[in-house]
């Protein structure tokens, strides 16, 4: 691991833990022997039933967790038996933004540098609260959602400011990451993901790796006239931050609509990933997951900035395992891909030629309007959707909670209307080979294979959690939170929460010393959307196509929302 | 036992065609479509008082059922709500109805929009474009004659066609009987 992800205070800051996204503690108290011994500590219900992506925020023995809409905030004071609520803050979100959330009404959790916690609220608000008071320090309107824009990721603090970007990739907004100055709230800088250089931040001394993404307002002249602006690109998922490099890596959505032949080109700069400049936001370099993406690849998920030995050599990489299906590994300077391996089932490319860079797509699984194009694998949300995964270097291996869904996909005419969906599709989704419709798989980075996997009946839609003590924890849409064996994948212990998960679990040190393992349950997300929003599955395109993989799982949970936090005796 | 199977057979013939649409070729325009009584509760304050129910003006016209169809799709319902099952938007082809099952109801639903991310159409369609949606919705869960809902879709289907579901009861059905009331 780069030194600045190293070292741990006990706290757990940001839902990522590090700037690296390594999600790893070097807590070892709980280990494979005695993890069997776990106990609740505490729970807390959030009073809210919709999906619950959060990962809850630990600074100054407080305990942070946001909601999904109307996204409360709470502080859980951890110096007192049963962690006592210390204040509660409501940023009163207009309710009408659930109307543009296209896969439930989650909220991926708040940050917390210099005595504030930074949250984000699902009608485009960003608003920094005191974290001691609770008292609202600033709050900024960043996005509207009348063009369908709404945001549901995690704030990413760098420095004096506050990173944040929009979603909205199914209703044709037009993708940016903004940075907002953490004193104030003000917007410091906006970069989008389509439109001309200017609007992109591409200036001289953008050098991305590969010629196919050079030349002038690519932004633009990669979309049929005027696409750009409802070309979609969102920035819903995680960044990453280098201070050594001073540089932060931040991907990008799905092109809009979902239907291709609507917008002939390379869709520049969607489906990709940007390396910024941490302090003005100028590009430097930027690659491509998906030129001119067919199947809704959004290419946000999380990137783990780690130094590995490949070829001989230690060097400076960024680990991204992609909704396509590829575990990249790429040259976090340069934007090199240095190797792209298949990490769950493909058939909609054939591999990604590493001398081009180039993703080579599978003709066979192409939508084509008006046609039903069967069996397209991995499905729509990818063989690993947001839920991110989690490195321990004591294996060298990367954990990775992801899922197992083919479709069926018809494009159809999208009708932009501004404030309403813009997908152009219809999808229909199933298991994938071998009938389980999730995974928990360890990947050895280094090795480019599988190290062990586990399966899941249900899509795996939490994140992972890795530690010092070689124990790794994830949790299961039917409620199970798993504890499993670093280097086996055996499973040493479970718990049944009272509804699903498909949060972020961590670790902290608690104020008497000892590591605590917290969790939130609560079903829904893209994948729990049939519980969550109550979906009739009789209709197999319910949720974009979701309805139809899930279609049992009310009869295994129902909603819910609680924070659980374990600990030995 | 000729005659009597012959009998049988053109009683159920005259019972099928009974489930025939009945288009209206003279269909009003849209200014004189009707104004819905709206009532959102089955609690009334004070006696119960019997409010004349909205009949839907085109639950029982096939060809304006599926002109509601392509509206659906055209204005992005589908976006949300899909063939039905939901997405975004709640279920429409249960027999769970937030605001009200009436077709009074699902007209002020989609005129107003709703507080939790419906969004107001009274403002962009007409109100008998809006009625032919109210029609449309309401096949999606038997609740129109049957011979009235569409068929087949020519897309990936994703469900029954609406001629082919069995109507919903929404929920709640009990109406207390006349005698009941003091």
């Amino acid at each position: 691991m780069p030194a600045f992800a190293t070292g741990d205070d006990g706290q757990w800051v940001r839902p990522a833990r590090d700037y690296a996204s390594t999600r790893y503690s070097a807590m070892a108290e709980i280990t494979p022997q005695n993890v069997s011994q776990l106990k609740v500590a505490f729970t807390f219900a959030t009073g809210v039933l919709r999906g619950h992506e959060e990962a809850p925020i630990v600074a100054n023995n407080t305990m942070y967790i946001v909601t999904p809409f109307p996204n409360i905030l709470y502080a859980l004071d951890l110096t007192q038996p049963g962690a006592p609520l210390k204040w509660t803050f409501k940023p009163q979100p207009d309710a009408a933004a659930q109307g543009v959330a296209c896969c439930d009404v989650v909220n991926r959790g708040v940050a917390y540098a210099d005595g504030r916690i930074v949250m984000n609220t699902l009608d485009a608000q960003t608003i920094a609260v005191d974290a001691t008071s609770g008292k609202q320090l600033w709050r900024t309107r960043v996005g509207d959602i009348n063009t369908g824009e709404s945001v549901t990721m995690a704030p990413l603090i760098v420095k004096d400011k506050v990173l944040v970007g929009n979603s909205g990739g199914e209703f044709g907004v037009r993708g940016w990451l903004t940075a907002l100055d953490l004193a104030t709230g003000r917007i410091v800088w906006r970069a989008y993901a389509t439109g001309p250089d200017s609007l992109v931040k591409i200036g001289p001394r953008f050098k991305p790796f590969y010629d196919v993404n050079k030349g002038k307002d690519l932004g633009v002249t990669s979309f049929p006239p005027e696409k750009w602006k409802t070309g979609g690109g969102t920035m819903w998922g995680w960044i990453s931050y280098d201070p050594d490099l001073n540089i932060v890596y931040a991907g990008t959505g799905n092109p809009g609509p979902w239907d291709p032949d609507s917008r002939p080109g390379r869709n520049l700069w969607t489906s990709g990933i940007f390396a910024r400049d941490a302090d003005s936001g100028d590009a430097l370099w930027f690659y491509q997951w998906n030129p001119h993406d067919m199947h809704d690849y959004d290419g946000i998920n999380e990137q783990l900035l780690l130094d590995l030995p490949i070829g001989g050599r230690t060097r400076k990489v960024l680990v991204r395992p992609e909704r396509n299906g590829y575990l990249y590994v790429l040259d976090r300077t340069t934007g090199e891909v240095l190797s792209a391996d298949p990490f769950g089932f493909i058939n909609s490319s054939k591999g990604v030629d590493l001398r081009t860079g180039e993703l080579i797509l599978n003709p066979d699984k192409a939508p084509v309007l008006g046609k039903v194009v069967r069996d397209i694998c991995p499905a729509a949300p990818g063989a690993k959707d947001w839920q991110p995964s989690s490195y321990s270097p004591r294996t060298g291996l990367l954990y990775l909670p992801h899922q197992n869904l083919c479709m069926d996909f018809e494009s159809v005419e999208a009708n932009y209307i501004m404030g309403t969906p813009y997908v152009g599709a219809n999808v229909k989704m199933f298991a994938g080979p071998g009938g389980n419709r999730g995974f928990f798989t360890a990947w050895d980075i280094v090795g480019r294979k599988v190290a062990w996997q586990v399966k899941e009946d249900f899509p795996v839609w939490s994140g992972a959690l890795a530690t010092a003590g070689d124990v790794v924890f994830y949790g299961t849409l039917d409620g199970w939170f798993k504890a499993v064996d670093a280097h086996t994948g055996a499973l040493l212990w479970k718990f049944r929460t009272g509804s699903g998960i498909i949060s972020q679990p961590i670790t902290y040190r608690g104020p008497d010393g000892k590591q605590y393992v917290a969790v939130v349950d609560g079903v829904g997300g893209w994948a729990g959307a049939i519980v969550a929003g109550s979906l009739d599955a009789r209709d197999s395109l319910a949720a974009l196509g979701m309805a139809n993989a899930m279609r049992d799982l009310p009869q295994k949970v129902a909603k819910g929302g609680t924070v659980y936090v374990f600990a030995l005796p | 036992m000729t005659r009597t199977v012959l009998c049988a057979s053109a009683l159920v013939l005259l019972a099928l065609a009974c489930e025939r649409e009945d288009r209206d070729f003279h269909s009003d325009p849209a200014a004189a479509t009707p104004k819905p009584n709206i009532v959102m509760s089955s609690l009334q304050p004070g006696p119960v008082a019997v409010i004349p129910k909205t009949e839907a003006p085109y639950d029982d016209n096939a060809w304006m059922t599926a002109e509601g169809m392509r509206l659906y799709h055209q204005m992005n319902c589908s976006g949300c709500h899909f063939e039905g099952g939901g997405g975004i938007g709640p279920p429409l082809m249960d027999d769970e109805w937030i605001y009200g099952s009436d077709p009074a109801n699902i007209y002020a639903t989609i005129a107003e929009g709703r507080p939790g991310g419906m969004p107001p159409w009274g403002t962009r369609m007409t109100p008998q474009q809006i009625w032919t949606v109210v029609s449309y919705v309401r096949s999606l869960s038997g609740l129109t004659p049957r011979g009235a809902r569409p068929g087949r879709s020519d897309h990936m289907s994703g469900n029954l066609a609406p001629q082919n579901r069995t109507p919903e009861k929404p929920k709640p059905t009990f109406t207390p009987p006349a005698s009941w009331r003091p």
